[in-house]
């Protein structure tokens, strides 16, 4: 009896080997230190801006290794870290407000690589150095705010359909509203008015006379979406501008994962993130002349306010409508394809705003974005200083009285419109957010880390493959050559899988499983002495000991799988990048270990008539 | 050279049984005791908190660290080396009565106006609210694991053998906490991962041996139980060793090399490793044993010969 691979065997170890390792390679080419710019409020970089760039940075003598422009951001690469700052710096001075610039380190993997997607891993915040937060949401007072809000529907409703009524209390303990009526004859008109709404559930209230109203589960539940939903649009909006290159917000259940690479200074980052954002309805004062309020003859009614290109525009003191009334705001194309935004208030905004606009038709209407950010200065309780920023966002012409929902159009490109439409939104946040955890990591650490990792490795590697060079020997080095493959399929793995971050936690993991892929190998062998110890020829010993150590190779992995898959559910972060490691390493440890070692075996020692093998 | 461990006589591993058993016993009572009295030194992502990592350019003055704290309200933070002597910890508590969350950033201009070469490493801080749902999320993942693997194994082998291997892994789990009592280290994320991969580690040595005696008891016909299992731990030995050396190997590593955040990653499974090598020798066989398994729960399911429960056709 020989051994002999059939054809597939070798197809399957040579094809999996060669994408492995292709998908690892670009991990082996160094990063180069650039610079990202890219425009706020979703506009693009221009060609100009890249010339432009280019002149002052030869002016400068920063040696340029590489510009770009894709995609509307421009990435600019240099050979050290002291041109990148430098022309940080410079970038800032130039272009100005409305750009962002955002220190990174671009990879230099090359274009044949990039064409079949191949990409460096994920390094996690441990490693690169940056700032993790978690944030909670708030909704208890997202449902209390709502809760109050029906109270206030109802008074109008219920007084717009003559129904007299008593007291209109919101109760947020019991997330309840209760209506006092005066008789039989209005609680059963009020009961069928508030019941026509299906999101409530209407009930006797506890004294006579008396409805209690309750919102259903799934309107609860709706509130809870749109309250997160809107604070992560509100936290990509702000990230943004904090100016990183690659910042990831995340849900995770009814929280937000922020991570921001790179950030070190984490007050203004968090005060950026914690910003306190309003919307303002206000109408033009058509009366007061422009070079009057210039030269600072505003009358009291009125005040003088500037839009995003510095353009003035006097607006009347009198607030038609705030953002907290808005209920959804999004951005689509009129009839003639143009650009436009669809908003629409709560039953109380439409109506103020319905009695706002009656005689304001032909007026025009400006949106009044305002906002508390954080400046350079730090006040005494150590916090730094809050400045309002007051910007027009928008002037749109009232082409006839609006109700409770109404569009904006006349609004220069798409990109524009999606931009208002979020700022819309971000106006009146329905719940406050918290932070609940931080964790920040500088740079200095990360790369220690980093080397840690890579010592750590290659020592546990280095050991391993003397013991079992000393121990099995030829058959050593063929459990070697797995070892080493198994190494490279689970970088290529991690670098092929979008989601996974290699972490520091994450590299013990690789190393834990540098330990353990032996294991396999060590148990075809241990089976293959033993059956040539009972006697059997050397084929016979080689097909049984594969053959028998398999289920057993199998069960124990797999059992070792659940455990890895159960860290991967419950963990976060770090936790979860050790978690995906493991399981990564169990399943290429299993192939590299049973079939690559078999095709080297079979080949070396499966073709020939031997007494002795060298194990 | 051959260096080759064979065991070629059947050791009597099983003698030992009742022994190892009282020794499991008392270890685990003593770690439960020293769980409940002692307590355990929860780390920050269960405790809350903030932790503060600072590098110096030179040797750090740990007394004075702790004097520009105390003078600014935080006596209660706790300072120590952490690595070198150029590397600070600082460690505090949740509080009510500051927001917690600029915290970090307060105590780092501190230290940087009473030194100017103080340098940011790390800042953590995490909630109480969610240290305390990590507790429970850490402890619920351990049973959920434990119940997973209790099923695969009840399914794959025999009850026995599940039971045996799931008392063998709560064994080593337990004796693992109860070290980290003892020696009063820093129980954290990192640890609980590793406490899961000791989970992970410390099965894959019980199903080795379990898939053993299983093939044991189907092979030896005329052989008492306890000759079987012996049999079979022998013949399991030479891997047992190899493979715990490789893996013992690289945790030495990462105790010696991987750094100070994974020195506790590191602890857990270097003694898990050893633990776990132990009880599936001696608590998941023995219980198995003396759950009275015999060759008869472990002959593969007779095949039905195709048609025999049916009526003839005619």
């Amino acid at each position: 009896m020989l051994n002999h691979n059939p054809a597939w065997r070798y197809l399957v170890v040579i094809l999996v080997l060669l994408v492995g390792t292709l998908y690892a390679l670009p991990n082996l080419y160094p990063e180069d230190p650039a610079i990202q710019v890219s425009a706020t409020r979703g506009g693009e970089v221009q060609q100009d801006s890249l010339v432009l760039l280019q002149q002052r940075f030869a002016e400068d003598q920063i040696a340029l290794k590489d510009i770009t422009l894709q995609d509307g951001q421009l990435l600019a690469r240099f050979f050290n870290t002291e041109d990148q700052l430098r022309a940080r710096d410079l970038v800032s001075r130039t272009l100005g407000n409305n750009y962002v610039t955002a220190l990174n380190m671009a990879p230099t993997t090359p274009a044949w690589l990039m064409a079949i997607g191949a990409s460096p891993m994920n390094l996690g915040l441990d490693l690169r150095g940056g700032v993790h937060f978690l944030m909670a949401i708030d909704m208890q007072a997202a449902i209390d705010k709502q809760l109050d809000d029906l109270a206030q529907i109802f008074r109008t409703d219920l007084r717009e359909a003559r129904i007299r009524f008593g007291n209109i209390q919101s109760d947020t303990d019991s997330g309840t509203v209760l209506v006092q009526l005066r008789n039989a004859d209005d609680l059963a008109a009020a009961r069928r008015l508030i019941s026509q709404d299906r999101d409530l559930d209407v009930s006797n209230g506890p004294v006579e006379f008396s409805l209690q109203v309750r919102m259903s589960d799934a309107k609860i539940a709706e509130i809870r979406d749109y309250a997160l939903q809107q604070n992560i649009t509100i936290i990509r909006n702000r990230v943004n501008e904090i100016g990183v290159a690659e910042p990831l917000v995340q849900r995770q259940g009814e929280r937000i994962i922020v991570q921001l690479p790179g950030v070190q200074d984490t007050a203004r980052a968090k005060e950026i993130l914690g910003a306190t954002a309003t919307l303002e309805f206000r109408l033009v004062d058509d009366s007061v002349d422009l070079n009057d309020a210039l030269a600072g003859r505003v009358p009291p009614s009125a005040q003088l306010y500037y839009d995003r290109d510095g353009r003035p525009v006097v607006l009347q003191r009198r607030i038609m409508l705030t953002g907290d009334r808005i209920t959804g705001a999004s951005s689509s194309f009129d009839e003639y394809g143009r650009p436009q935004v669809n908003i629409s208030l709560d039953a109380q905004g439409g109506n103020m705003f319905s009695q706002a606009t009656r005689d304001a038709i032909g007026r025009g209407m400006a949106t009044v974005f305002i906002e508390y950010k954080p400046t350079d200065q730090i006040g005494p309780d150590g916090d730094p200083v809050l400045e309002k920023i007051e910007e027009v966002i928008n002037v749109a012409t009232i082409q006839a009285r609006l109700g409770r929902s109404f569009r904006i159009t006349g609004i220069n490109n798409p990109g524009e419109a999606h931009n208002l439409a979020l700022q819309l939104r971000a106006g009146a946040l329905l719940a406050p957010i918290q932070i609940i955890e931080e964790r920040t990591i500088g740079p200095s650490l990360g790369q220690e880390n980093i080397e840690l990792g890579q010592t750590a490795i290659m020592l546990g590697l280095a050991a391993v493959l003397v013991f079992m060079v000393l121990y099995y020997k030829a058959f050593g080095l063929v459990a070697n050559a797995a070892l080493v493959a198994n190494l490279v399929l689970i970088v290529g793995i991690m670098s092929m899988i979008p989601g996974a971050t290699l972490t520091l936690p994450g590299m013990a993991g690789i190393v834990l499983t540098v330990g353990m892929a032996v294991d396999a190998n060590v148990l075809i062998f241990e089976r293959i002495r033993e059956e040539l110890r009972d006697g059997r020829s050397v084929q016979q010993a080689i097909h049984h000991g594969y053959d028998r150590a398999l289920s057993t190779i199998a069960d124990a992995n797999v059992t070792t799988l659940i455990a890895a898959l159960i860290l991967f559910g419950v963990g976060t972060g770090p936790i979860k990048g050790f978690a995906v490691t493991l399981m990564i390493g169990i399943i290429t440890s299993m192939f590299t270990a049973i079939v690559g070692t078999r095709v080297l075996v079979n080949m070396i020692w499966g073709g020939r008539r031997l007494q002795k093998l060298p194990i | 050279m051959m260096i080759a461990i064979n065991f070629n006589n059947t050791i009597n591993f099983m003698s030992l049984k009742i022994p190892a058993l009282i020794l499991s016993g008392i270890l685990v009572i003593a770690s439960l005791g020293l769980m409940a009295t002692k307590g355990m030194n929860w780390g920050l992502d269960f405790t809350g908190g903030t932790v503060i990592e600072v590098g110096y350019q030179r040797d750090a003055d740990l007394s004075a660290v702790r004097s520009v704290l105390a003078d600014a309200g935080f006596p209660d933070a706790v300072v120590q080396y952490f690595g070198s002597s150029r590397e600070v910890l600082i460690r505090i508590g949740p509080r009510d009565d500051i927001e917690q969350v600029t915290l970090g950033e307060q105590v780092l201009r501190l230290l940087g106006d009473a030194d100017g070469t103080v340098d940011m490493r790390r800042i953590e801080y995490v909630g109480p609210s969610v240290g305390a749902e990590l507790k429970e999320q850490g402890g619920l993942a351990t049973l959920a694991a434990l119940i997973c693997i209790l099923i695969y194994v009840a399914f794959r082998f025999e009850w026995r053998f599940a039971l045996g291997a799931v008392a063998a892994l709560a064994h080593d789990v337990i004796i693992t906490l109860g070290l980290f009592s003892l020696l009063g280290l820093e129980f954290d994320l990192t640890v609980l991962a590793a406490v899961l991969a000791v989970i992970g580690y410390s099965l894959n040595d019980t199903i080795v041996v379990c898939d053993r005696i299983r093939e044991g008891f189907r092979r030896i016909r005329e052989s008492a139980p306890i000759d079987v299992v012996n049999e079979s731990l022998t013949g399991t030995m030479s891997r047992t060793i190899i493979t715990s050396l490789t893996t013992i190997l690289v945790l030495l590593v990462l105790f010696f090399k991987g750094g100070e955040l994974i020195h506790g990653f590191a602890t857990a499974l270097l003694f898990g490793v050893v633990i776990g090598t132990y009880s599936s020798v001696y608590i998941a066989s023995s219980m198995s044993l003396l759950l009275g398994i015999s060759r008869e729960d472990l002959m593969p399911p007779p095949v039905e010969k195709e048609g025999e429960n049916t009526e003839p056709l005619l």
